[in-house]
């Protein structure tokens, strides 16, 4: 049977498969037959014109006697320094402190790397038991210590695991450096789960909040890859970055090719500043407005943000509304006021603000369908100027930058480093005449913090010895037992109707993290691991407010702290329930007249956490913490926190259990 | 538990008597009020005894000192601020009134300056 190819050459009809299997057989016989009778020496004698009959077994040739016997000869070793050495390199160029990640293959040249040529040193591995913990602790790190850390993430999985956490830090302006391994050869990768594991294009998974992104080819590509990364994340706005780290990369040795790498020198690049003519536009409205106010999220970037704050503030006697994003001004400071403020308001700058659009506006969730109650809370002639960095670095599929709201003067800016040239153009903007008015602006301001003072210890007088335990109990009990010393408090009081904030004198940077940024929930825990690890270094005592529901959310990451000898004290303000979405099913339950079901729950069904009841002290002391709890008597939560106090500081990790009130 | 079952019965007396349009008269019970308080949820935002929260009740107190009953049951019906109403299909005048006595029988706190965390 004859077939004819395209272009019309006849050839035999051949199955290619058997005929190369054909080969192989003929070819293995013949390499064999005459060996085996070589080496017996017999003399071999058959019928003539018959084939000689084959052995049932042949001896071994030499050759192979020798392979199977023998010390096998040492494999041929790659030549040269290890690329993911050099990758070492690139990185300690950086002084990145810690490393927190959950191990994975198709990073294990870097991770070999790092803790056998690096030392384990600058930056050190910690191990961690999802990759979402590990973004979380280098967000709150960063808080405190002002310097990014790296993780390293599995692509394609472990960067899916990573995600909301990356988004959070992206919602909440912190760099954070995210290395996903990523096996980009298909030819050569090994296929099953590392194949399962890696994508064209593992960094568009998080293209819509990373700054920026790269998939180096080369090493000298990784280099400039790496540093440029730091770079883009710490110039403000600070954000996540991601680099795509190909596994061939990393094993591959370094070949010179005739020019040597090199690591290029990290070099700072200047926050954006006002332009002066809106600077100075901003300080006229200011100086001449009889009710200015100052509006705050993140705008101390640094530590020196606070003092720059109170300045401006003072010059002006202006009120400070800290919407808390950040420890931007003293709340012990007589102008720290509360939001209310902003309805008197002439005049307000509104300093990185996340949502400037809710700062002047309300939106109240009772409207028949759905649509809430929108209003404003300032009168129509107030002017607004704002001073913001993210202006710079919008994105367009995730809906952070929240509704448009109209400003008279908006700066693309960041906000601390404008602050020097605004407090400057103010003083030269104050009419003489303004003063005795702005001294007296002040004094009203110092009576109105006495007096609020005294209303928010009686508010937390109220329910005082209540079980569930009042949340303004809880955050009293704690106070005596740290404030003499250098504390932190390393996790967010939002869910506990702020009473730490309002009854702990918090001044400095690190009093006062702020919260996740996007409200992902599962930040809490370990941003408070992370932040804690940077306070172990200074010295400082780290206090976590911790809800329930988000520690349910990875609470391997306690495990991670107790390997690692992280001293935090965690305090559990556990509500046993997800009170944040209680009134979401109650809301709609009463716009349509329906009871709402609780089953054998505490709130609407799908809302609890109880029936069991989770035992957050066994939870803790089974991955090495000193626990206790849960506390529901509130006459034995003062010794029990003293005792934990102690604990952590022995420098372990300890928690106390407080079954709470919901808010 | 003592102490509220004292507070139940002074509420009792307090709140007997409501007069409702069908001109039945209505013994409030604390007691049934506190289980209602919790049933409900009202508890969720305003805390077990009414102290309220800058998070959930814009730092609004129910008790000690509730609205007189009239309006805070006007209140709960009509509210257009960030608590829902709540219309009588779900929870009945006998129902708040019942709640308004366990928010009555709440005693006043202590002063704060006789607590001594709160003056640290």
């Amino acid at each position: 049977m004859t077939r004819k190819n395209s272009r019309n050459e006849v050839r035999p009809d051949v199955d290619r498969r058997k005929f190369l299997t054909g080969v192989a057989i003929a070819g293995a016989a013949s390499a064999v037959a005459p060996s085996a009778e070589a080496a017996t020496g017999d003399a071999v004698t058959h019928p003539v014109g018959a084939e000689p009959p084959r052995p049932s077994a042949v001896r071994p040739s030499a050759m192979v006697a020798a392979a199977e016997t023998g010390t096998p000869k040492e494999l041929a070793k790659a030549q040269g320094p290890h690329g993911s050495d050099f990758m070492v390199d690139v990185i300690k160029s950086l002084d990145i402190e810690y490393l927190p990640s959950n191990p994975a293959s198709s990073f294990r040249a870097l991770h070999e790397s790092l803790i056998n040529y690096g030392g384990n040193k600058k930056p050190e591995f910690l191990t961690c038991t999802h990759e979402e913990s590990a973004v979380a602790m280098a967000h709150g790190y960063f808080k405190i210590a002002g310097k990014p850390l790296m993780t390293l993430c599995h692509g394609t999985v472990g960067l899916q695991h990573a995600t909301m956490a990356i988004y959070n830090a992206w919602c909440d302006r912190v760099p954070v450096i995210v290395v996903g391994g990523n096996d980009l050869d298909a030819a050569h990768r090994p296929p099953g789960v590392p194949t399962f594991h890696s994508a064209q294009d593992i960094n568009a998974l998080v293209r819509d909040f990373t700054k920026w992104d790269d998939t180096p080819v080369s090493l000298q590509h990784f280099a400039q890859s790496f540093v440029r990364a730091y770079k883009i994340s710490m110039t403000p706005p600070y954000e996540p970055v991601a680099i795509s780290l190909d596994a061939g990369l990393q094993e591959q040795t370094v070949h010179n090719n005739g020019e040597s790498l090199y690591i290029p020198r990290y070099v700072p690049t200047s926050p954006p500043a006002g332009d002066l003519n809106a600077v100075r536009e901003a300080a006229r409205l200011l100086a001449n407005a009889e009710r200015p106010v100052i509006v705050v999220d993140r705008a101390a970037r640094t530590p020196k943000g606070i003092p720059l704050l109170v300045e401006l503030a003072e010059l002006l006697q202006a009120p400070v509304v800290d919407q808390g994003g950040r420890m931007n001004f003293p709340k012990t400071h007589h102008l720290s006021r509360p939001a209310s403020v902003i309805g008197q308001a002439d005049v307000i700058i509104g300093l990185e603000l996340s949502d400037y659009w809710a700062t002047v506006n309300a939106w109240i969730d009772n409207g028949e369908h759905g649509h809430g109650i929108q209003e404003a809370r300032i009168n129509p002639n107030t002017k607004l100027i704002s001073i913001n960095s993210v202006d710079l670095n919008t994105k367009a599929n995730y809906q952070d930058f929240q509704r448009f709201q109209v400003v008279d003067v908006q700066m693309a800016a960041d906000a601390e480093a404008t602050l020097p040239a605004l407090i400057d153009s103010v003083k030269s903007a104050i009419p003489t005449s303004a003063k005795a008015a702005i001294e007296k602006r002040g004094e009203a301001y110092r009576k109105a913090k006495q007096e609020a003072r005294v209303r928010t210890r009686e508010a937390a007088a109220l329910a005082w010895d209540a079980s569930p335990i009042s949340t303004a109990r809880l955050a009293a009990e704690i106070w005596p037992l740290i404030k003499d010393l250098d504390w932190s408090m390393v996790g967010s009081d939002r869910q506990m109707s702020n009473w730490a904030s309002r009854l702990w004198p918090m001044e400095k940077h690190y009093h006062h993290l702020g919260g996740p940024g996007g409200y992902g929930v599962g930040y809490n825990l370990p941003a408070a691991m992370g932040a804690a690890l940077a306070n172990r270094s200074l010295g400082r005592f780290s206090v976590n407010l911790q809800t329930d529901g988000d520690m349910m959310y990875a609470p391997g990451v306690m495990w991670t702290a107790a390997h690692h000898q992280i001293p935090v004290l965690t305090v559990m303000h556990n509500n046993r329930g997800y009170h944040q979405e209680v009134m979401h099913v109650q809301r709609l339950s009463n716009r349509r007249d329906r009871v709402a079901s609780l089953g054998k729950d505490m709130g609407p069904i799908g809302t609890s956490i109880t029936n069991p009841d989770i035992d957050y002290a066994k939870l803790a002391a089974s991955m090495g913490w000193w626990s206790a709890g849960p506390i529901k008597d509130p006459s034995e939560l003062g010794p029990t926190l003293k005792r934990a106090v102690e604990v952590v500081k022995s420098g372990q990790p300890a928690l106390v259990d407080v079954w709470t009130q919901p808010r | 538990m003592r102490i509220n079952v004292v507070r139940a019965g002074l509420a009792s007396v307090v709140a007997a008597g409501f007069m409702f349009g069908s001109g039945a008269a209505f013994a409030a019970s604390a007691e049934k009020g506190k289980a209602l308080f919790m049933k409900n949820g009202c508890w969720q935002c305003h805390g077990t005894q009414g102290q309220g929260s800058v998070a959930t009740s814009g730092g609004k107190t129910l008790a000690p000192d509730p609205l007189p009953l009239e309006t805070f049951i006007s209140f709960v019906r009509t509210t257009n601020r960030a608590m829902p109403p709540y219309r009588e299909a779900i929870l009945s005048n006998e129902d708040l009134t019942d709640i308004h006595a366990y928010l009555s029988s709440i005693p006043k706190p202590a002063d704060y300056k006789t607590i001594q965390l709160l003056n640290e």
